[in-house]
């Protein structure tokens, strides 16, 4: 066994105090295997070491609140009738940038873990998705598409095998991250109250069963890998992106819940995900305040001459530990057979407080449990503000005709359609709004028996993810802010009440003050609004280090929020309904551009301030559209975000392929007016005889086959192509 | 009628057909696990969507070789009804209860949208509500949904009008447009597109119902 040189040590990613501080909880020196285990512990991914003091600041509870922020693998939300969602949203960028395919791909395993670990049954997939520009000849822009192309069609694979839909996400692309893409992807299930379990490993003697696929070499430390920034040679860690199987883990979801519904057999439950056997071991038992044995020789391995170290630290995907009744283990074996699956009894619970690990009667690491799961450091950073950046204001347009068009091409803006073709978004039979519109709305059918419950009648959810990362790089604080409020906004135009929120903070390595001060600042902006707004967050993931060469990537919180719809005759979608509507924006039009989509795609600017969000009158314009839905008084709703009210309104017309609306408005004709991105603004229709209800700005009416905003006109059929087929066009090179 | 929806390791569509047939439809209908050797008293059996035995080796083929599939043979043969819908189909050419073969989409790329469908004879238990040439608006769902025969096989399909649905616009380079053929018998009736999941206006349209209503109706006067 090599001897613990400071360079091992350092090539841990353990800092000298942070060796002593492993010394002093030992008594002793660590052995390699014990280091580590501290290592991928007290990493950035499973231990929040850097970022935890931050995220205190979020407002985490709620009397709907069933399962908190932290406490498990995911938070669950009270849905009423005894019904309640498991959520949570989690972030698989380094091994995206690696290996698009395989790194998305067990991405989705993953979080889909998370929440079936829970009891939960899930019932739908989202993603939020970051990549450099794919438009142009350049090798950066032929290296992006590839990458997009590959995560696409790994999430794709992984979800659609798995039969649980993809009903939506976000795709945006900017310069920032080139070499760093970010894959952040969510799963969320529903669970009665009581069929809830937890990551416990309680009961002295209780057997830790093993259960899913071999474990093998790849994946070796993605915990820690993933809090690493980037580097040129980071293509050399490609052993530390797993490979999924996705047929491996539908027999595993299916097995495990009716395990977990087998009253009696399962005592406590943990998927091996970051850190596989080393986090799923120790945490267990820290919750339950017991210890853990283990014996490596009994553990299923698909290679041979594995190392005690190799064997702690591989993430291999599939595989469940589970804490199962003592007396009970042939009953969990026999359901285990059912699906095919092989449980071994690799452990048992114990009451020293100690997780040890053996080969054989070899002790090979003895660390307590509670210390290694819950004390690693906590670091204060330092954080350093990034001064603005002035915005000079470029002439107006001389075609506004054509600014449209462009910021309609805009990939970011475009339709995702040659994204969302390739999941599958309909599977489970519940998708009643499925994606391309503000946001998706799912069917949850009580009945099914595969729930585990005889239960009656239905429920419907809604759900966003959103963030505007230009914004949060102008000014963290807003940018923070208004992430949450597009999503409330994206959930009160669908029809629903926003309940509950998962985050996943995606940054640039957190050592460097600015990047810090970016993570701190952001944290704070998202956690008012969603003091405000009565939406606490249930969980999520930090991702630190995401960094190319270049530089840092953009600051990303990216939001998930949930939203109860309460009767489905309030579900709304964005698109125009019927010709002689009126056309009506809820909250004043503004005039900000400063990080505009429009600067950054037509002038090549990213600079100014982002438009500001005021919490109080966001909520008055929200609340107004969410009654108006529940009177019956809206035929659309649609949210104006990038590229501005020009922009929704093109979108209004064209996002329902089966019957594109032409439009009529008037506008004052000026950039700011037509493409700011002014917050708090909703354009919605109704009847005629509707009108008069409704408090806003009557724009005009809808009907005829063109958009027309004063003098300016476009074939709704022309913006539609562009819109509709720009990413097709660009990919197909 | 008496349906019975198969379960193989993978298979995800298998709760969806459930749904429709038992709460959409009111019919009595069981899950038939693919351990199983014996179908009981079903009279109708659904073969569904999924990845069965993740697809391993080629879709369906591993899905062919289960005591289940030997019973729905056997079921085929005796003039039971069956439908295969996606992997369902697939597994039904793997196990030769219907010619030809689904290989990757002309684009290579997974499919999920809805489509368009013509009926192209009501002369069978799975489209005798429907009019010859009625359109019908049903989602599609693959990878490989391909349709693939020899020229002589399609002639024979053509011939004997057991090509039941054909795409109005071909999504995935089908030969022939085909989206669902029957057997010779006309018993056996194979689809890529998923009309359990247009069974309910809520989710965007029940056409799929007419398929349903067929097979009730075949049965009423049978």
């Amino acid at each position: 066994m090599p001897a613990l040189t400071p360079d091992v040590i350092a090539r841990h990613g353990i800092t000298p105090e942070e060796y002593d501080r492993i010394k002093k909880i030992l008594g002793r020196e660590p052995n390699l295997t014990e280091l580590g285990i501290f290592s991928v512990m007290w990493s950035e991914h499973c231990s929040y070491k850097n970022s935890r003091p931050e995220l205190k600041k979020f407002p985490r509870d709620g009397d709907f609140i069933l399962v908190k922020a932290g406490e498990e693998n995911a938070g669950i939300v009270d849905i009423g009738d005894g019904w309640a969602i498991a959520f949570k949203i989690e972030s698989h960028n380094h091994p995206s940038a690696v290996e698009p395919f395989q790194g998305a791909a067990t991405g989705v395993g993953g979080i889909v873990r998370d929440i079936f670990t829970m009891g939960a049954r899930p019932i739908l997939n989202m993603n939020s998705l970051r990549f450099g520009p794919i438009e142009g000849r350049s090798a950066a822009a032929a290296t992006n598409r590839k990458l997009f192309a590959g995560v696409v069609a790994g999430i794709a694979h992984y979800g659609n095998c798995l039969g649980i839909p993809t009903v939506g996400g976000e795709v945006y692309f900017d310069e920032s991250y080139n070499g760093n893409p970010l894959v952040n992807a969510l799963s969320l299930g529903i669970i009665r109250h009581d069929q809830i379990k937890r990551g416990k490993a309680e009961g002295i003697g209780n057997p830790v069963i093993y259960v899913g696929s071999a474990t093998g070499r790849d994946g070796l430390a993605g915990a820690a890998f993933a809090s690493r920034e980037l580097t040129e040679e980071s293509h050399a860690d490609r052993p530390a992106v797993q490979v999924g199987d996705p047929f491996m883990e539908k027999l595993l979801l299916e097995a495990c819940l009716e395990v977990m519904r087998t009253p009696g057999l399962v005592v406590g439950i943990q998927d091996m995900g970051a850190a596989g056997l080393t986090c799923s071991t120790c945490e267990t038992a820290s919750r339950a305040g017991t210890g853990i044995e283990i014996d490596l020789a009994k553990v299923p391995q698909r290679e041979t001459g594995m190392s005690p170290y190799e064997i702690m630290l591989s993430e291999s995907q599939e595989r469940m530990l589970l804490i199962a009744q003592k007396g009970r283990e042939q009953e969990v074996e026999a359901i285990f057979n059912k699906w095919d699956l092989h449980g071994v009894t690799i452990g048992r619970v114990t009451d020293d407080g100690i997780m040890r690990v053996k080969v054989g009667r070899q002790t090979v690491a003895e660390i307590p449990a509670r210390k290694l799961a819950d004390d690693a450091p906590v670091y204060h950073r330092a954080a350093r503000p990034i001064p603005p950046r002035p915005l000079t204001l470029p002439p107006e347009p001389k075609d506004y005709e054509n600014v449209l068009l462009e910021l309609l091409k805009s990939p970011t803006i475009a339709s995702k359609n040659w994204v969302y073709r390739q999941y599958d978004h309909m599977v489970q039979a519940g998708t009643v709004v499925a994606p391309g519109s503000d946001a998706a709305v799912v069917r949850i059918n009580l009945q099914r028996p595969d729930l585990g419950y005889a239960g009656a009648g239905e429920k419907y959810i809604a759900f966003t993810t959103d963030c505007n990362s230009t914004y949060c790089l102008l000014d963290p604080y807003e940018g923070g802010k208004t992430a949450v409020a597009e999503a409330h906004r994206n959930l009160v135009c669908s029809g629903a009440r926003p309940l509950a929120v998962t985050d996943n903070l995606n940054f640039g390595n957190p050592h460097k003050p600015e990047n810090f001060w970016q993570l701190r600042r952001c944290i704070e902006g998202a956690a008012e609004a969603c003091a405000f707004f009565g939406t606490p967050v249930t969980g999520g993931n930090v991702s630190l280090y995401n960094e190319s060469p270049a530089a840092a990537i953009d600051p990303t919180p990216t939001i998930g929020m949930l939203g109860l719809i309460d009767d489905p005759r309030h579900i709304t979608t964005q698109w125009f309904k019927d010709d002689g509507d009126v056309i009506i924006l809820l909250g004043e039009l503004g005039a900000e551009l400063g990080g505009s989509e429009y600067l950054k795609r037509i002038h090549r600017l990213k600079a100014g301030t982002p438009p500001r969000l005021d919490l109080a009158k966001a909520k008055q314009i929200h609340d107004a559209c969410l009654r108006y839905i529940r009177q019956g008084l809206i035929k659309s709703a649609h949210d104006c975000s990038e590229g501005g009210v020009a922009v929704a309104l093109a979108e209004c017309c064209i996002s329902n392929g089966d019957a594109l609306r032409g439009a009529t408005v008037k506008l004052p004709i000026n950039a700011a007016a037509l493409f700011g991105e002014s917050q708090s603004r909703i354009i919605v229709t109704c009847a005629p005889e509707a009108a008069g209800q409704i408090a806003g700005t009557v724009l005009g009416k809808v009907g005829g086959d063109q958009l027309r905003i004063g003098k300016l006109a476009w074939p709704v059929a022309r913006l539609r192509d562009a819109w509709w087929n720009a990413i097709g066009r660009l990919m197909a090179h | 009628m008496k349906f019975g929806v198969l379960q193989f390791p993978g298979s995800n569509c298998d709760q969806d057909a459930y749904h429709v047939l038992g709460q959409v439809l009111g019919q009595p209908v069981r899950y038939i696990w693919h351990k199983e050797h014996t179908l009981g008293d079903v009279e109708c059996v659904v073969v569904p969507g999924g990845f069965s035995y993740g697809d391993y080796l080629r879709t369906g083929a591993i899905a062919r070789f289960s005591p289940a599939m030997k019973a729905v043979a056997a079921h085929a043969r005796a003039g039971g009804l069956v439908i295969g819908i996606c992997n369902g189909f697939q597994i039904l050419c793997e196990a030769h209860l219907l010619p030809g073969a689904l290989i990757r989409n002309r684009g290579l790329q997974f499919i999920c949208d809805w489509v368009r469908l013509r009926v192209e004879t009501a002369d069978s238990p799975f489209t005798n509500r429907c009019r010859p040439g009625q359109i019908l608006r049903i989602p599609i769902a693959h990878g490989e949904g391909c349709y693939f025969a020899e020229p002589a096989v399609i002639r024979q399909l053509e011939r004997t009008d057991r090509i039941l649905l054909r795409y109005v616009d071909n999504p995935n380079g089908s030969v022939a447009d085909i989206a669902g053929i029957c057997n010779e018998t006309r018993n056996v009736f194979g689809l890529m597109p998923h009309p359990e999941r247009a069974s309910e206006t809520i989710l965007g349209g029940d056409d799929g119902r007419r398929i349903w209503e067929s097979i009730l109706h075949a049965s009423a006067h049978a």
